[in-house]
């Protein structure tokens, strides 16, 4: 596996420099936020990272200098805003290594990015019969859109199946890979149980018997350097707001020869090229799949967030975070009572585990209490839950601000749990 | 700030614990599931109803401390009254633990002690789907209750 797509992350934590957290922190408005009288500690990072002044700055100079709609106006600020935008367009396909920015779609999220291709490449390709290969660790984001396309089609979904730790099972998801197989769609990092899946072996036994891989990148990007092609990923998506960009922003990046062979997902504005009422051509790509207005600010929002952890360098977010990951899965592991669920080799940003009698949803209220947010549930994962045989787990998940002493906060606050279930 | 003491008071740890009626009586003749997909809790409410009269009562399921002590409180406050009457201690209930009102609190009895879920808003969904429950099963409903 080469250096940017998959060298695990405990190698690259090796090359340890001064990290500034303390620095880093003072990049983020809300991290000062005091809660029920506690200062913040925000451990629900993999449901939505805080943002940085100059994202927020980023959407504040949009709306008040550049402000009009794009590829539209022959006006001065339409073609500044539309600029800026191609340029943004232009940020993401260096941040994930495409070979081209008109392979970079902006979408709403993951969400959006999946059912995209669930829609357009999925009803164009998968038909009665037919199968679609997901994983046991999907987010429900990449199990229902296919799940619908599946029920429409008469087609059948198939679930590579995981070990105890959470780890897939190679040799059986090859397995699964038949000659009805026309889909692969699996996540390169569980947000559930924070394992990293061997994507690029995953790709390549795909290719080797003709299928795409659609990937569902949300706990990736903000975590990992991806580098598209080097995975040779077929689709990849992923969220502004996981990454320190806004909500309501996203992307997918698809091959260019898939996209432009996809019919289109939405009609409307800006992806055509020309409509009379007899026939539509469609506009080029990307702009075939980003029909109406787009979010603007999102998008320069998401610029800047990228900006930002280029600024960091990605392998020093990693480190740093791996380096919490581990100190967290040692001291939380250590408590009495506490089952880590999701204990792969490869991990990135998740510490997900239960405590014995009591409920996450009990441990949640009480950790709030100390001003410590975690998320407790299901995590929109509930085939893994059922897995595990738990109804829900209560998870840690970091970010490049959080810091040795949240996680001790987050250990104080457990053993307050004990205290009151005691 | 609303205190975690008020939440979690002695008594609904000990029910949340040892939960009472946790068990399908003999005679059932209604029972209706409910379910938060929130937090995943899940509880079936089973009932032995003799006319209007709920004669017998129980639950099983699993949830957090809230919604067991919740559940368990409940069968023994509705143990023996009529379907009227069990509504209108779950009217009574509702208010209570949404803040909307604590003037019956002296009706609800051992039930008062889920006053402090009222600081909690979050919590409001676990202290009800038990009751949720009884409701559904109470007017015979087979589909499944949710919280959501
Ligand atoms: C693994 C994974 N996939 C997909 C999603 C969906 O992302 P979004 O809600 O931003 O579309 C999430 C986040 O909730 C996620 O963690």
């Amino acid at each position: 596996m080469s250096a940017a797509a998959a060298v695990p992350i405990r190698e690259r934590a090796a090359v340890q420099q001064p990290f500034d957290v303390e620095g880093i922190r003072k990049d983020f408005p809300i991290l000062h936020t005091k809660v029920h009288g506690h200062p913040l500690v925000y451990l629900d990072n993999a449901a939505t990272s805080q943002k940085p002044r100059t994202v927020i700055d980023a959407i504040v100079r949009y709306y008040e200098g550049e402000n009009a709609n794009i590829h539209r106006g022959v006006h001065y600020l339409s073609q500044i805003a539309t600029e800026e935008f191609e340029k943004a367009r232009e940020t993401v396909r260096a941040f994930v290594n495409a070979a081209q920015a008109s392979e970079i779609i902006f979408t709403r999220g993951t969400t959006e990015a999946i059912n995209l291709v669930a829609q357009t490449y999925g009803r164009a390709h998968v038909g009665a019969g037919d199968e679609v290969l997901i994983t046991a660790m999907e987010h429900h984001s990449n199990i229902v859109p296919w799940q619908m396309l599946c029920e429409e089609k008469g087609a059948k979904l198939r679930v590579a199946p995981i070990n105890d730790a959470g780890e897939l099972l190679l040799e059986e998801y090859e397995k699964l890979l038949g000659p009805r197989t026309k889909v692969v769609a699996v996540a390169h990092v569980s947000n559930a149980l924070g394992t990293i899946n061997p994507l690029k072996r995953m790709v390549a036994m795909a290719h080797k018997r003709g299928i795409p891989v659609v990937v569902d990148g949300a706990q990736a990007v903000p975590h990992l350097a991806v580098d598209v092609q080097d995975l040779d990923a077929d689709f990849y998506a992923f969220s502004g707001h996981k990454m320190y960009g806004p909500t309501g922003i996203g992307v997918l990046y698809g091959k260019h020869a898939l996209l432009d062979a996809m019919p289109p997902y939405q009609g409307g504005g800006d992806m055509i090229s020309s409509v009379t009422f007899e026939k539509t051509t469609y506009n080029k790509l990307p702009h075939k799949f980003e029909a109406g207005t787009p979010d603007m600010a999102g998008v320069a929002g998401l610029k800047a967030a990228i900006e930002y952890m280029n600024g960091i360098g990605i392998a020093k977010i990693a480190a740093h975070e791996h380096e919490l990951l581990e100190y967290a899965t040692e001291v939380v592991g250590a408590l009495p009572g506490v089952r880590l669920i999701g204990t792969a080799r490869e991990k990135a940003g998740v510490l997900s585990f239960v405590l014995d009698e009591v409920h996450p949803h009990d441990i949640g209220t009480i950790l709030d209490q100390q001003g410590i947010a975690v998320r407790t549930g299901h995590h929109c994962a509930q085939p893994v839950m059922e897995r595990f045989r738990i109804p829900a787990t209560v998870r840690a998940s970091f970010a490049v601000y959080n810091t040795r002493g949240e996680v001790d906060a987050l250990v104080r606050g457990l053993r307050k749990v004990r205290e009151v279930f005691a | 700030m609303p205190e975690l003491r008020d939440l979690y008071q002695e008594v609904i740890l000990e029910h949340s614990k040892a939960p009472r009626n946790y068990k399908e009586p003999a005679g059932t003749n209604h029972k209706a599931e409910g379910y938060n997909p929130l937090c995943g809790d899940r509880f079936t409410v089973y009932l032995e109803m003799d006319g209007d009269a709920i004669r017998d009562i129980g639950f099983q399921g699993a949830g957090c401390a809230i919604s067991k002590a919740s559940a368990s409180m409940m069968t023994q406050s509705v143990k023996g009254k009529t379907k009227a009457e069990a509504h209108r201690i779950f009217e009574q209930f509702h208010e209570l633990v949404t803040g909307h009102s604590h003037e019956h609190e002296a009706e609800l009895g051992k039930l008062a002690v889920f006053s402090g879920v009222s600081e909690f808003p979050m919590r409001v969904k676990c202290a009800t789907l038990a009751w949720h429950t009884l409701e559904a099963a109470l007017e015979g409903q087979q589909e499944k209750v949710s919280t959501e």
